[in-house]
Protein backbone atom coordinates (compact mmCIF):
# COMPACT_ATOMS: atom_id res chain seq x y z
CA UNK A 1 0.00 0.00 0.00
CA UNK A 2 1.50 3.72 -0.92
CA UNK A 3 1.87 5.48 2.29
CA UNK A 4 -0.58 8.17 2.42
CA UNK A 5 -0.23 11.11 4.52
CA UNK A 6 -1.81 10.17 8.06
CA UNK A 7 -1.32 6.45 7.92
CA UNK A 8 -0.52 4.34 10.82
CA UNK A 9 1.38 1.63 11.21
CA UNK A 10 2.40 -0.91 13.40
CA UNK A 11 5.45 -3.59 12.84
CA UNK A 12 5.93 -6.78 15.15
CA UNK A 13 4.11 -4.19 17.92
CA UNK A 14 4.25 -6.13 21.19
CA UNK A 15 3.47 -5.62 24.81
CA UNK A 16 3.97 -7.02 28.06
CA UNK A 17 2.66 -5.61 31.12
CA UNK A 18 4.55 -6.75 34.19
CA UNK A 19 2.68 -9.02 36.22
CA UNK A 20 0.52 -7.76 39.09
CA UNK A 21 1.91 -7.18 42.59
CA UNK A 22 4.77 -7.92 41.06
CA UNK A 23 7.44 -7.39 44.20
CA UNK A 24 10.24 -9.23 45.71
CA UNK A 25 10.33 -12.13 47.50
CA UNK A 26 6.42 -12.22 46.19
CA UNK A 27 5.36 -15.57 44.34
CA UNK A 28 6.04 -15.11 40.54
CA UNK A 29 2.85 -14.66 38.91
CA UNK A 30 3.62 -14.17 34.88
CA UNK A 31 3.94 -11.22 33.28
CA UNK A 32 0.60 -10.10 30.98
CA UNK A 33 1.27 -10.43 26.88
CA UNK A 34 -1.41 -7.93 25.77
CA UNK A 35 0.10 -7.77 22.12
CA UNK A 36 1.61 -10.84 20.79
CA UNK A 37 3.52 -9.06 17.46
CA UNK A 38 0.75 -7.03 15.46
CA UNK A 39 0.91 -5.88 12.06
CA UNK A 40 -1.15 -3.55 11.16
CA UNK A 41 -1.58 -0.99 8.55
CA UNK A 42 -4.10 1.43 8.13
CA UNK A 43 -4.33 4.36 5.80
CA UNK A 44 -4.90 7.76 5.36
CA UNK A 45 -8.60 8.87 5.56
CA UNK A 46 -9.66 5.46 6.42
CA UNK A 47 -12.64 4.68 8.65
CA UNK A 48 -11.05 1.10 10.76
CA UNK A 49 -12.63 -0.20 13.34
CA UNK A 50 -10.87 -2.93 15.60
CA UNK A 51 -13.16 -5.65 16.99
CA UNK A 52 -12.24 -7.79 19.94
CA UNK A 53 -13.87 -9.66 23.41
CA UNK A 54 -12.42 -8.10 26.45
CA UNK A 55 -8.73 -8.24 26.84
CA UNK A 56 -8.31 -9.00 23.12
CA UNK A 57 -5.36 -5.79 23.13
CA UNK A 58 -7.83 -3.11 21.79
CA UNK A 59 -6.75 -0.43 24.12
CA UNK A 60 -3.33 -1.17 24.34
CA UNK A 61 -2.94 -0.60 20.74
CA UNK A 62 -4.69 2.74 20.84
CA UNK A 63 -2.67 3.23 23.72
CA UNK A 64 0.79 2.88 22.22
CA UNK A 65 -0.60 4.58 18.50
CA UNK A 66 -1.79 7.49 21.25
CA UNK A 67 2.10 7.50 23.01
CA UNK A 68 0.12 6.72 26.39
CA UNK A 69 1.91 3.62 26.60
CA UNK A 70 5.27 2.11 26.01
CA UNK A 71 5.97 -0.60 23.49
CA UNK A 72 7.90 -3.43 24.74
CA UNK A 73 9.47 -4.42 21.39
CA UNK A 74 8.27 -3.52 18.19
CA UNK A 75 7.66 -0.22 15.82
CA UNK A 76 4.46 2.02 15.39
CA UNK A 77 3.86 4.84 13.56
CA UNK A 78 1.04 7.61 12.67
CA UNK A 79 1.69 9.89 10.25
CA UNK A 80 4.79 8.81 9.52
CA UNK A 81 6.06 10.03 12.95
CA UNK A 82 7.40 6.82 15.51
CA UNK A 83 5.40 6.95 18.31
CA UNK A 84 7.96 6.49 20.57
CA UNK A 85 11.13 8.26 18.90
CA UNK A 86 8.95 11.35 17.87
CA UNK A 87 5.96 11.20 20.30
CA UNK A 88 5.27 15.43 20.16
CA UNK A 89 5.05 15.28 16.50
CA UNK A 90 2.20 11.95 16.53
CA UNK A 91 0.42 13.92 19.73
CA UNK A 92 -0.11 16.99 17.23
CA UNK A 93 -1.92 15.12 15.06
CA UNK A 94 -4.21 12.94 17.30
CA UNK A 95 -7.70 13.22 19.24
CA UNK A 96 -8.68 10.58 21.56
CA UNK A 97 -11.61 9.13 22.91
CA UNK A 98 -10.54 7.30 26.28
CA UNK A 99 -12.41 3.90 26.89
CA UNK A 100 -13.52 5.28 30.64
CA UNK A 101 -14.32 9.12 31.12
CA UNK A 102 -11.40 11.08 32.07
CA UNK A 103 -12.22 15.01 32.10
CA UNK A 104 -10.29 17.65 34.23
CA UNK A 105 -12.55 17.76 37.81
CA UNK A 106 -11.02 21.02 38.43
CA UNK A 107 -12.44 22.47 35.16
CA UNK A 108 -15.94 23.18 34.21
CA UNK A 109 -17.58 21.52 31.11
CA UNK A 110 -16.76 24.39 28.15
CA UNK A 111 -13.46 25.03 30.52
CA UNK A 112 -12.29 21.01 29.60
CA UNK A 113 -12.41 21.97 26.25
CA UNK A 114 -10.98 25.38 25.51
CA UNK A 115 -8.31 24.33 27.79
CA UNK A 116 -7.38 21.37 25.60
CA UNK A 117 -7.87 23.42 22.67
CA UNK A 118 -5.19 25.70 24.49
CA UNK A 119 -2.73 22.79 24.49
CA UNK A 120 -2.67 22.20 21.42
CA UNK A 121 -2.37 25.98 20.25
CA UNK A 122 -5.98 26.98 18.74
CA UNK A 123 -6.97 30.36 20.37
CA UNK A 124 -9.19 30.84 22.81
CA UNK A 125 -12.21 32.37 20.86
CA UNK A 126 -11.78 29.83 18.14
CA UNK A 127 -11.95 27.24 20.72
CA UNK A 128 -15.28 28.59 22.67
CA UNK A 129 -16.76 29.05 19.21
CA UNK A 130 -15.99 25.01 18.27
CA UNK A 131 -16.98 24.13 21.66
CA UNK A 132 -20.30 25.75 21.56
CA UNK A 133 -20.60 24.21 18.55
CA UNK A 134 -20.08 20.59 19.22
CA UNK A 135 -21.36 20.69 22.83
CA UNK A 136 -24.58 21.34 20.77
CA UNK A 137 -24.07 18.90 18.44
CA UNK A 138 -23.64 16.15 21.40
CA UNK A 139 -27.00 17.34 22.98
CA UNK A 140 -25.23 18.93 25.87
CA UNK A 141 -24.99 22.07 24.72
CA UNK A 142 -26.68 23.77 27.38
CA UNK A 143 -24.21 22.60 29.86
CA UNK A 144 -21.46 24.20 29.29
CA UNK A 145 -21.55 25.72 32.79
CA UNK A 146 -21.79 22.12 34.76
CA UNK A 147 -19.32 21.05 36.82
CA UNK A 148 -18.21 18.16 34.96
CA UNK A 149 -18.99 15.96 38.23
CA UNK A 150 -22.64 16.68 37.58
CA UNK A 151 -23.09 15.22 34.02
CA UNK A 152 -24.06 11.44 33.84
CA UNK A 153 -21.89 8.93 32.61
CA UNK A 154 -23.30 9.33 29.02
CA UNK A 155 -22.72 12.74 29.22
CA UNK A 156 -19.42 12.94 30.63
CA UNK A 157 -18.68 10.16 27.51
CA UNK A 158 -20.03 13.03 25.54
CA UNK A 159 -17.63 15.43 26.91
CA UNK A 160 -14.57 13.35 25.89
CA UNK A 161 -16.15 12.97 21.90
CA UNK A 162 -15.79 16.44 22.06
CA UNK A 163 -12.64 17.19 23.98
CA UNK A 164 -10.93 14.36 21.21
CA UNK A 165 -12.16 16.86 18.39
CA UNK A 166 -11.96 20.56 19.54
CA UNK A 167 -8.62 21.22 18.00
CA UNK A 168 -9.29 19.40 14.78
CA UNK A 169 -7.36 16.71 14.73
CA UNK A 170 -6.09 14.93 11.19
CA UNK A 171 -6.19 11.44 13.29
CA UNK A 172 -9.06 10.44 15.32
CA UNK A 173 -8.78 7.14 17.71
CA UNK A 174 -11.93 6.20 19.95
CA UNK A 175 -11.79 3.37 22.10
CA UNK A 176 -15.91 2.42 22.68
CA UNK A 177 -17.01 5.57 22.42
CA UNK A 178 -21.01 4.47 21.96
CA UNK A 179 -20.82 2.55 25.34
CA UNK A 180 -23.04 4.01 27.62
CA UNK A 181 -24.46 6.27 25.35
CA UNK A 182 -28.44 6.45 24.34
CA UNK A 183 -29.56 5.96 20.94
CA UNK A 184 -29.87 9.50 19.85
CA UNK A 185 -26.73 10.22 21.14
CA UNK A 186 -25.29 7.64 19.27
CA UNK A 187 -26.66 8.88 15.89
CA UNK A 188 -25.19 12.08 17.28
CA UNK A 189 -22.05 10.67 17.19
CA UNK A 190 -22.23 8.58 14.21
CA UNK A 191 -23.01 11.59 12.10
CA UNK A 192 -20.47 13.58 13.42
CA UNK A 193 -18.04 10.44 12.59
CA UNK A 194 -19.48 9.91 9.03
CA UNK A 195 -18.41 13.86 8.29
CA UNK A 196 -14.78 13.91 9.53
CA UNK A 197 -14.86 10.46 7.43
CA UNK A 198 -15.81 12.91 4.55
CA UNK A 199 -13.44 15.55 5.18
CA UNK A 200 -10.54 13.03 4.62
CA UNK A 201 -9.58 12.53 8.57
CA UNK A 202 -8.43 9.10 9.59
CA UNK A 203 -10.51 7.04 12.20
CA UNK A 204 -9.83 4.31 14.43
CA UNK A 205 -12.62 3.44 16.41
CA UNK A 206 -13.28 -0.21 18.54
CA UNK A 207 -16.18 -1.10 19.74
CA UNK A 208 -18.49 -4.42 20.71
CA UNK A 209 -21.55 -3.52 18.38
CA UNK A 210 -21.17 -5.26 14.80
CA UNK A 211 -24.45 -3.27 13.57
CA UNK A 212 -21.91 -0.22 14.82
CA UNK A 213 -19.06 -1.74 12.56
CA UNK A 214 -20.79 -3.03 9.87
CA UNK A 215 -22.70 1.30 9.45
CA UNK A 216 -19.16 2.75 9.84
CA UNK A 217 -15.68 1.08 9.33
CA UNK A 218 -14.62 0.75 5.72
CA UNK A 219 -12.12 -2.75 7.19
CA UNK A 220 -12.10 -4.36 10.35
CA UNK A 221 -9.80 -6.15 11.99
CA UNK A 222 -11.05 -8.71 14.61
CA UNK A 223 -8.35 -9.56 17.53
CA UNK A 224 -8.13 -11.50 20.30
CA UNK A 225 -5.73 -12.14 22.87
CA UNK A 226 -3.04 -10.20 21.48
CA UNK A 227 -3.69 -11.23 17.81
CA UNK A 228 -5.16 -10.28 14.40
CA UNK A 229 -7.48 -12.84 13.62
CA UNK A 230 -8.94 -11.41 10.30
CA UNK A 231 -8.91 -8.33 8.47
CA UNK A 232 -10.96 -7.41 5.80
CA UNK A 233 -14.26 -5.01 4.49
CA UNK A 234 -16.78 -6.27 6.62
CA UNK A 235 -18.31 -7.15 3.18
CA UNK A 236 -15.72 -9.54 2.85
CA UNK A 237 -15.69 -10.70 6.38
CA UNK A 238 -19.33 -11.89 6.63
CA UNK A 239 -18.83 -14.06 3.27
CA UNK A 240 -16.19 -15.49 4.96
CA UNK A 241 -18.33 -16.45 8.07
CA UNK A 242 -18.62 -20.42 8.21
CA UNK A 243 -21.46 -22.06 6.52
CA UNK A 244 -24.41 -20.58 7.07
CA UNK A 245 -26.65 -19.84 9.80
CA UNK A 246 -25.61 -20.22 13.55
CA UNK A 247 -28.00 -22.44 15.55
CA UNK A 248 -26.85 -22.33 19.70
CA UNK A 249 -28.88 -24.57 21.66
CA UNK A 250 -28.30 -24.36 25.63
CA UNK A 251 -28.57 -27.39 27.11
CA UNK A 252 -28.89 -28.57 30.35
CA UNK A 253 -25.91 -30.23 30.94
CA UNK A 254 -22.11 -31.07 29.14
CA UNK A 255 -22.71 -30.74 25.02
CA UNK A 256 -20.01 -32.37 24.26
CA UNK A 257 -21.35 -35.79 23.00
CA UNK A 258 -24.37 -34.24 21.45
CA UNK A 259 -22.27 -32.03 19.75
CA UNK A 260 -20.28 -35.32 17.96
CA UNK A 261 -24.47 -36.31 17.12
CA UNK A 262 -25.41 -33.50 15.85
CA UNK A 263 -22.12 -33.33 13.10
CA UNK A 264 -23.35 -36.45 11.06
CA UNK A 265 -26.56 -34.51 10.26
CA UNK A 266 -27.01 -33.80 6.98
CA UNK A 267 -26.54 -30.00 6.52
CA UNK A 268 -24.05 -29.23 9.20
CA UNK A 269 -20.90 -27.95 8.74
CA UNK A 270 -19.99 -27.40 11.93
CA UNK A 271 -21.03 -28.22 15.52
CA UNK A 272 -19.04 -27.23 18.53
CA UNK A 273 -19.21 -27.70 22.15
CA UNK A 274 -18.93 -25.32 24.99
CA UNK A 275 -20.10 -25.94 27.99
CA UNK A 276 -23.82 -26.89 28.00
CA UNK A 277 -23.80 -24.88 24.99
CA UNK A 278 -24.06 -26.54 21.46
CA UNK A 279 -22.92 -24.11 18.51
CA UNK A 280 -24.24 -25.69 15.27
CA UNK A 281 -23.29 -24.02 11.87
CA UNK A 282 -26.25 -25.31 8.89
CA UNK A 283 -27.09 -24.47 5.78
CA UNK A 284 -30.55 -24.55 6.44
CA UNK A 285 -30.49 -23.17 10.01
CA UNK A 286 -34.03 -23.13 11.37
CA UNK A 287 -35.37 -26.55 9.23
CA UNK A 288 -32.62 -28.18 11.35
CA UNK A 289 -33.63 -27.42 14.55
CA UNK A 290 -36.19 -30.55 15.57
CA UNK A 291 -33.42 -32.96 14.50
CA UNK A 292 -31.26 -31.05 16.31
CA UNK A 293 -33.55 -31.58 19.83
CA UNK A 294 -33.97 -35.41 18.85
CA UNK A 295 -30.41 -35.41 18.60
CA UNK A 296 -29.81 -33.73 21.94
CA UNK A 297 -32.71 -35.85 23.78
CA UNK A 298 -31.21 -39.50 22.37
CA UNK A 299 -28.19 -37.69 24.59
CA UNK A 300 -30.02 -37.36 27.39
CA UNK A 301 -30.09 -33.84 26.97
CA UNK A 302 -33.02 -31.12 27.12
CA UNK A 303 -32.76 -28.15 25.43
CA UNK A 304 -33.47 -24.98 27.80
CA UNK A 305 -32.54 -22.14 24.74
CA UNK A 306 -32.29 -21.91 21.18
CA UNK A 307 -30.78 -18.78 18.98
CA UNK A 308 -30.66 -18.37 15.78
CA UNK A 309 -28.37 -15.85 13.95
CA UNK A 310 -28.06 -15.56 10.24
CA UNK A 311 -24.40 -15.31 8.67
CA UNK A 312 -22.98 -12.17 9.96
CA UNK A 313 -20.16 -10.52 11.91
CA UNK A 314 -21.12 -11.42 14.46
CA UNK A 315 -21.30 -15.25 13.29
CA UNK A 316 -17.73 -14.73 12.43
CA UNK A 317 -16.71 -13.45 15.33
CA UNK A 318 -18.00 -16.18 17.39
CA UNK A 319 -15.93 -18.44 15.13
CA UNK A 320 -13.08 -16.86 15.34
CA UNK A 321 -12.44 -16.01 19.19
CA UNK A 322 -14.87 -18.75 20.73
CA UNK A 323 -16.69 -15.52 22.26
CA UNK A 324 -19.84 -13.75 21.92
CA UNK A 325 -19.39 -9.64 21.99
CA UNK A 326 -21.71 -8.98 24.71
CA UNK B 1 -9.16 18.31 3.57
CA UNK B 2 -5.90 18.02 5.55
CA UNK B 3 -3.74 20.48 4.82
CA UNK B 4 -0.44 20.06 3.99
CA UNK B 5 1.08 23.56 5.29
CA UNK B 6 0.55 22.10 8.87
CA UNK B 7 2.67 24.57 11.75
CA UNK B 8 2.91 23.18 14.76
CA UNK B 9 2.08 25.27 17.63
CA UNK B 10 5.21 26.32 19.56
CA UNK B 11 6.47 24.46 23.10
CA UNK B 12 6.30 27.74 24.85
CA UNK B 13 2.53 28.83 23.90
CA UNK B 14 1.90 25.02 24.73
CA UNK B 15 4.06 25.47 28.16
CA UNK B 16 1.67 29.33 28.35
CA UNK B 17 -1.52 27.21 28.07
CA UNK B 18 -0.57 24.71 30.65
CA UNK B 19 0.20 27.26 33.26
CA UNK B 20 -2.76 29.22 32.72
CA UNK B 21 -4.92 26.25 33.28
CA UNK B 22 -3.07 25.88 36.83
CA UNK B 23 -3.42 29.68 37.59
CA UNK B 24 -7.01 29.59 36.82
CA UNK B 25 -8.04 26.57 39.21
CA UNK B 26 -4.95 28.31 42.05
CA UNK B 27 -6.59 31.35 42.25
CA UNK B 28 -10.36 29.82 42.97
CA UNK B 29 -8.79 28.08 45.77
CA UNK B 30 -6.36 30.83 46.57
CA UNK B 31 -7.83 31.04 50.34
CA UNK B 32 -7.81 27.77 50.99
CA UNK B 33 -4.22 27.39 49.60
CA UNK B 34 -3.28 30.21 51.84
CA UNK B 35 -4.95 29.16 54.67
CA UNK B 36 -3.42 25.79 54.37
CA UNK B 37 0.25 27.11 54.55
CA UNK B 38 0.26 29.95 56.46
CA UNK B 39 -2.31 29.68 59.19
CA UNK B 40 0.19 26.80 61.14
CA UNK B 41 3.28 29.11 61.06
CA UNK B 42 0.96 32.48 61.96
CA UNK B 43 -0.13 30.57 65.00
CA UNK B 44 3.32 29.43 65.96
CA UNK B 45 4.52 33.00 65.31
CA UNK B 46 1.41 34.74 67.62
CA UNK B 47 2.64 31.99 70.39
CA UNK B 48 6.55 32.07 70.51
CA UNK B 49 7.36 35.44 68.73
CA UNK B 50 4.67 37.19 70.65
CA UNK B 51 3.33 35.56 73.84
CA UNK B 52 6.15 33.46 75.23
CA UNK B 53 8.62 36.73 74.43
CA UNK B 54 6.01 39.10 76.34
CA UNK B 55 5.77 36.14 79.25
CA UNK B 56 9.49 36.27 79.72
CA UNK B 57 9.82 32.69 78.69
CA UNK B 58 11.56 33.16 76.15
CA UNK B 59 14.42 36.09 75.13
CA UNK B 60 13.32 39.23 73.17
CA UNK B 61 15.69 37.95 70.41
CA UNK B 62 13.99 34.69 70.08
CA UNK B 63 11.80 36.36 67.33
CA UNK B 64 15.10 36.73 65.38
CA UNK B 65 15.87 33.75 64.76
CA UNK B 66 12.16 32.16 64.46
CA UNK B 67 11.23 34.92 62.03
CA UNK B 68 13.35 33.55 59.04
CA UNK B 69 12.71 30.02 59.66
CA UNK B 70 8.69 30.50 59.74
CA UNK B 71 9.08 32.07 56.34
CA UNK B 72 11.34 29.02 55.51
CA UNK B 73 8.45 26.86 56.89
CA UNK B 74 5.41 28.04 55.03
CA UNK B 75 7.49 28.43 51.75
CA UNK B 76 8.42 24.72 51.86
CA UNK B 77 5.28 23.28 53.24
CA UNK B 78 3.11 25.44 49.89
CA UNK B 79 5.47 24.60 47.56
CA UNK B 80 5.53 20.75 48.69
CA UNK B 81 1.61 20.78 49.36
CA UNK B 82 1.13 22.87 46.01
CA UNK B 83 3.42 20.02 43.86
CA UNK B 84 2.48 16.60 45.74
CA UNK B 85 -1.47 17.59 46.04
CA UNK B 86 -2.45 18.10 42.82
CA UNK B 87 -0.58 15.02 41.50
CA UNK B 88 -2.15 12.69 43.62
CA UNK B 89 -5.67 14.08 42.42
CA UNK B 90 -4.24 13.92 38.99
CA UNK B 91 -3.07 10.50 39.03
CA UNK B 92 -6.09 9.41 40.74
CA UNK B 93 -8.26 6.93 39.92
CA UNK B 94 -9.93 8.59 36.56
CA UNK B 95 -6.13 9.50 36.14
CA UNK B 96 -7.32 13.46 35.00
CA UNK B 97 -3.80 14.56 33.80
CA UNK B 98 -4.43 12.28 30.50
CA UNK B 99 -5.31 15.23 28.63
CA UNK B 100 -2.45 17.41 29.64
CA UNK B 101 -0.29 14.45 28.69
CA UNK B 102 -1.50 14.26 25.05
CA UNK B 103 -0.59 18.01 24.84
CA UNK B 104 2.05 18.08 21.80
CA UNK B 105 5.07 18.47 24.05
CA UNK B 106 7.94 16.35 25.50
CA UNK B 107 6.21 14.54 28.54
CA UNK B 108 8.19 16.04 31.37
CA UNK B 109 7.55 19.58 30.51
CA UNK B 110 4.28 18.73 32.21
CA UNK B 111 5.79 17.89 35.02
CA UNK B 112 8.47 21.03 34.81
CA UNK B 113 5.19 23.41 34.77
CA UNK B 114 3.87 22.09 37.88
CA UNK B 115 7.58 22.95 39.58
CA UNK B 116 7.29 26.59 37.79
CA UNK B 117 3.85 26.46 39.65
CA UNK B 118 4.70 25.58 43.12
CA UNK B 119 7.44 27.77 42.77
CA UNK B 120 5.19 30.44 42.61
CA UNK B 121 2.92 29.42 45.10
CA UNK B 122 6.25 29.06 47.33
CA UNK B 123 6.65 32.87 46.53
CA UNK B 124 3.12 33.60 47.15
CA UNK B 125 3.45 31.90 50.67
CA UNK B 126 6.85 33.84 51.78
CA UNK B 127 5.42 37.28 50.57
CA UNK B 128 1.97 36.75 52.98
CA UNK B 129 3.76 35.20 56.34
CA UNK B 130 6.90 38.07 56.44
CA UNK B 131 5.02 41.13 56.49
CA UNK B 132 2.28 39.03 58.69
CA UNK B 133 5.17 37.50 61.07
CA UNK B 134 6.59 40.88 61.60
CA UNK B 135 3.52 42.78 62.32
CA UNK B 136 2.56 40.01 64.72
CA UNK B 137 6.24 40.27 66.44
CA UNK B 138 6.87 43.83 66.75
CA UNK B 139 10.17 45.31 65.27
CA UNK B 140 12.66 43.32 65.37
CA UNK B 141 16.50 44.41 65.46
CA UNK B 142 18.51 42.17 63.31
CA UNK B 143 16.02 42.41 60.74
CA UNK B 144 17.31 44.14 57.50
CA UNK B 145 15.80 44.76 54.61
CA UNK B 146 19.03 45.77 52.86
CA UNK B 147 19.30 41.90 50.60
CA UNK B 148 16.41 41.84 49.23
CA UNK B 149 18.09 40.07 46.35
CA UNK B 150 19.71 37.02 48.37
CA UNK B 151 16.09 36.98 50.13
CA UNK B 152 14.76 36.22 46.74
CA UNK B 153 17.62 33.59 45.88
CA UNK B 154 16.83 31.94 48.86
CA UNK B 155 13.24 31.74 48.35
CA UNK B 156 13.06 30.61 44.84
CA UNK B 157 15.70 28.05 45.21
CA UNK B 158 13.89 26.99 48.40
CA UNK B 159 10.84 26.53 46.36
CA UNK B 160 12.35 24.75 43.74
CA UNK B 161 14.07 22.23 45.69
CA UNK B 162 10.68 21.57 48.00
CA UNK B 163 8.51 21.72 44.66
CA UNK B 164 10.48 19.41 42.98
CA UNK B 165 10.13 17.22 46.50
CA UNK B 166 6.30 17.98 45.63
CA UNK B 167 6.69 15.90 42.45
CA UNK B 168 8.55 12.84 44.06
CA UNK B 169 6.11 12.68 46.71
CA UNK B 170 2.84 12.92 45.10
CA UNK B 171 4.16 10.35 42.33
CA UNK B 172 6.08 7.80 44.22
CA UNK B 173 3.30 7.78 47.03
CA UNK B 174 0.39 5.65 47.01
CA UNK B 175 -2.71 8.08 47.33
CA UNK B 176 -3.94 6.67 50.80
CA UNK B 177 -0.71 7.21 52.38
CA UNK B 178 -0.25 10.46 51.32
CA UNK B 179 -1.79 12.08 54.27
CA UNK B 180 0.97 9.30 56.15
CA UNK B 181 3.54 10.76 54.62
CA UNK B 182 2.95 13.98 55.51
CA UNK B 183 3.24 13.29 59.20
CA UNK B 184 5.80 11.15 59.03
CA UNK B 185 8.17 13.25 56.27
CA UNK B 186 6.78 16.52 56.08
CA UNK B 187 6.45 17.09 60.01
CA UNK B 188 9.64 15.85 61.91
CA UNK B 189 11.54 17.74 58.50
CA UNK B 190 9.89 20.75 60.25
CA UNK B 191 10.79 20.58 63.73
CA UNK B 192 14.12 19.21 63.05
CA UNK B 193 14.81 21.56 59.89
CA UNK B 194 16.63 24.64 62.01
CA UNK B 195 13.10 26.69 61.80
CA UNK B 196 12.72 27.56 65.09
CA UNK B 197 16.06 27.40 66.23
CA UNK B 198 19.57 28.50 64.21
CA UNK B 199 22.08 25.59 63.09
CA UNK B 200 24.82 26.79 65.33
CA UNK B 201 22.52 26.43 68.22
CA UNK B 202 22.77 22.69 67.84
CA UNK B 203 26.14 22.85 68.69
CA UNK B 204 24.88 22.11 72.24
CA UNK B 205 24.05 18.41 70.71
CA UNK B 206 26.87 17.66 68.09
CA UNK B 207 25.44 14.67 66.79
CA UNK B 208 22.29 16.32 66.09
CA UNK B 209 24.13 19.35 64.18
CA UNK B 210 25.39 16.90 61.93
CA UNK B 211 22.56 14.79 61.06
CA UNK B 212 20.12 17.47 60.26
CA UNK B 213 22.94 18.03 57.55
CA UNK B 214 20.34 16.06 55.17
CA UNK B 215 17.17 17.90 55.90
CA UNK B 216 16.94 20.70 53.02
CA UNK B 217 14.75 22.56 55.07
CA UNK B 218 17.48 23.44 57.18
CA UNK B 219 19.85 24.70 54.12
CA UNK B 220 16.34 27.05 53.58
CA UNK B 221 15.89 28.13 57.33
CA UNK B 222 19.54 28.77 57.33
CA UNK B 223 19.98 30.65 54.32
CA UNK B 224 17.04 33.04 54.75
CA UNK B 225 18.85 34.13 58.24
CA UNK B 226 21.57 35.06 56.20
CA UNK B 227 19.81 37.00 53.99
CA UNK B 228 17.24 38.44 56.59
CA UNK B 229 19.03 39.01 59.78
CA UNK B 230 23.10 38.56 58.67
CA UNK B 231 24.26 40.33 61.08
CA UNK B 232 23.50 36.62 63.89
CA UNK B 233 24.73 33.56 63.09
CA UNK B 234 23.72 31.79 59.95
CA UNK B 235 25.67 29.24 57.71
CA UNK B 236 27.74 30.37 54.65
CA UNK B 237 25.20 31.63 51.96
CA UNK B 238 27.27 29.74 49.63
CA UNK B 239 26.98 26.61 51.21
CA UNK B 240 23.53 27.37 51.43
CA UNK B 241 22.87 27.88 47.65
CA UNK B 242 24.91 25.15 47.19
CA UNK B 243 23.22 22.64 49.00
CA UNK B 244 20.08 23.66 47.46
CA UNK B 245 20.82 23.87 43.90
CA UNK B 246 22.00 20.09 44.58
CA UNK B 247 18.68 18.87 46.05
CA UNK B 248 16.68 20.71 43.64
CA UNK B 249 18.87 18.40 41.07
CA UNK B 250 18.64 15.57 43.55
CA UNK B 251 14.78 15.63 43.67
CA UNK B 252 14.37 16.66 39.61
CA UNK B 253 16.26 13.22 38.55
CA UNK B 254 14.12 10.99 41.20
CA UNK B 255 10.75 13.01 40.70
CA UNK B 256 10.60 12.96 37.24
CA UNK B 257 11.61 9.34 36.95
CA UNK B 258 8.82 8.53 39.51
CA UNK B 259 6.26 10.55 37.31
CA UNK B 260 7.17 9.24 34.16
CA UNK B 261 6.53 5.75 35.94
CA UNK B 262 3.33 6.79 36.63
CA UNK B 263 2.39 8.64 33.41
CA UNK B 264 3.42 5.97 30.89
CA UNK B 265 2.27 2.26 31.30
N1 LIG C 1 -2.00 -1.11 32.86
C1 LIG C 1 -2.06 -2.45 32.77
N2 LIG C 1 -1.33 -3.22 33.61
C2 LIG C 1 -1.37 -4.55 33.52
N3 LIG C 1 -2.09 -5.23 32.63
C3 LIG C 1 -2.84 -4.54 31.76
C4 LIG C 1 -2.87 -3.11 31.78
N4 LIG C 1 -3.70 -2.69 30.81
C5 LIG C 1 -4.17 -3.80 30.21
N5 LIG C 1 -3.65 -4.92 30.77
C6 LIG C 1 -3.91 -6.31 30.34
O1 LIG C 1 -3.62 -6.42 28.97
C7 LIG C 1 -4.60 -7.19 28.30
C8 LIG C 1 -5.21 -6.38 27.18
O2 LIG C 1 -5.95 -5.32 27.73
P1 LIG C 1 -6.67 -4.20 26.86
O3 LIG C 1 -7.15 -3.16 27.79
O4 LIG C 1 -5.77 -3.77 25.77
O5 LIG C 1 -7.91 -5.01 26.25
P2 LIG C 1 -9.17 -4.51 25.43
O6 LIG C 1 -9.18 -5.25 24.15
O7 LIG C 1 -9.19 -3.03 25.35
O8 LIG C 1 -10.37 -5.03 26.34
P3 LIG C 1 -11.81 -4.38 26.66
O9 LIG C 1 -12.72 -4.78 25.58
O10 LIG C 1 -12.17 -5.01 27.94
O11 LIG C 1 -11.62 -2.91 26.78
C9 LIG C 1 -5.58 -7.64 29.36
O12 LIG C 1 -5.23 -8.95 29.74
C10 LIG C 1 -5.37 -6.68 30.49
O13 LIG C 1 -5.58 -7.33 31.73
MG1 LIG D 1 -10.42 -1.60 26.06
Amino acid sequence: MPDTPDAIRTAALRKVYPAPGARRGAEQRPDIVALVGLDLTVGGGEFFGLLGPNGAGKTTTIGILTTRVKPTSGAASVAGADVVTNEVAVRQRIGVVPQRPNPDRSLNVRENLVFHAAYFGVARSVAARRAAALLDQLGIGDRGDAKVDQLSGGQQQRLMIARALIHEPRVIFLDEPTVGLDPQARHALWDILRELHAQGRTIIMTTHYMEEADRLCERLAIMDQGRLLALDTPQQLKTRAPGGTLVELVLDGDATAAASRARELAGVSSAEPQGSVLRVYADRGGELIPALIRTAGLEGRDVRDIHLSPPSLETLFISLTGRKLD
Amino acid sequence: MPSTSFTPPSTLRIFGALLRRDLHVTRRELPYFLVRTTLQPLLFIVVFGYLLPRMGFVGRGYGAALLPGIIAVSLTLSSVQSVALPMVQDFGFTREIEDRLLAPVPMRLIAFEKIVMGVLQGLIAAAVVLPMARLIMGPIDALTGAHALPVLLITILGAAAFSNLGLLMGTAINPQQIGLMFSVVVAPMIFFGCAYYPWQGLQAVPAMKYAVLVNPLVYVAEGMRGALTPALPHMSLLAVVGALVVLTGLFWTLGIRSFERRALS
